[in-house]
């Protein structure tokens, strides 16, 4: 009796295993941020920066950054109101607290509700995170900003923010 | 037979070569208009117009290689239609980022005799 169930057991051990590592591996590890799919989305806020993932701000954020949008950061990146329509509506769907982002919780960890923050680098949980990145990594003439996240992270623009 | 193709061309696509028309046609409204220059418009691409950046300072000195954004480090495809068959091929794209960009290099939109000098630098600028 025993000797016929082994390899059934065994064969159902292997699957749950192998599931949990493909789960893992899908994933990307422990910081996944789906990147932004939308083609109009990606390209007008693509351009001068990587699109950052909607799930790395609260919507209280993107509301707020979408309202001036003639002072973005010290640029004018004002679009057309339909075109703006279009990325609100986006973010608003994808943000970190509009559910279902499995790793925006940890990233807002320490954020007041409300508090609407503008800089994901000013966040507290990634301030923790990168605390040991020497200044000379981030002068480095290829890395230069903070918000150049794809410099070190060779596959943030597929959403991976692992090491 | 010849409309039928005129009304067959996609309603955005446009070579530089037709931007590079419609924009003459605008500036040809100014008294004096000469004509573009592509050397004017070399000058114009690589000198600071009183602001902190040039054209050049994000598409790089030699337009047929990639850019990267002075601020953010973010890379930015060749600007010279020989290197990058997508550029100056969509007018609403073309109208966007000249707004943008003059107004980051000069504060001011520019004058489409500036646009055209700098349209015919980058259709002289080989691969």
């Amino acid at each position: 009796m025993n000797l016929t169930y082994r390899p059934l057991v065994l064969g159902i051990t292997a699957l749950c295993f192998s599931a949990i590592v493909l789960g893992r591996a899908q994933a990307g590890g422990n910081h996944f941020y789906a990147p932004v799919v939308d083609q109009v989305v990606k390209e007008e806020c693509g351009s001068c920066h990587i699109a950052f993932a909607p799930s790395m701000l609260p919507a209280s954020s993107w509301q707020r950054m979408m309202g001036n949008l003639k002072n973005h950061f010290g640029d004018d990146a004002s679009v057309d109101a339909e075109t703006a329509a279009r990325i609100s509506r986006y973010h608003m769907a994808n943000a970190a607290d509009a559910g279902g982002q499995r790793y925006s919780g940890k990233l807002l960890k320490g954020v007041a509700p409300g508090s609407a923050p503008q800089r994901i680098t000013e966040l507290p949980a990634w301030v923790r995170e990168h605390r040991k990145v020497p200044g000379w990594e981030w002068r480095h003439k290829d890395v230069r900003t903070k918000a150049n996240c794809a410099a070190c992270h060779a596959y943030a623009e597929q959403g991976y923010y692992d090491e | 037979m010849a409309t039928l193709f005129l009304t067959a061309q996609p309603a955005v696509a446009e070579t530089p070569n037709e931007i590079q028309a419609a924009l003459k046609q605008e500036a040809a409204g100014a008294s004096g208009f000469q004509g573009f220059s592509a050397a004017r418009g070399e000058d114009f691409f690589k000198a600071k117009h009183g602001g902190e950046w040039s054209c050049a300072s994000c598409h790089s000195g030699n337009p047929a290689a990639p850019g990267k954004h002075a601020r953010t480090g973010k890379a930015i495809g060749p600007l010279a239609p020989s290197a990058n068959a997508e550029r100056f091929s969509n007018p609403k794209k073309v109208a966007k980022w000249f707004k943008r960009n003059c107004s980051d290099v000069l504060n001011r939109v520019c004058t489409p005799q500036e646009k055209g000098d700098v349209l015919a630098y980058l259709l002289t600028v080989k691969k």
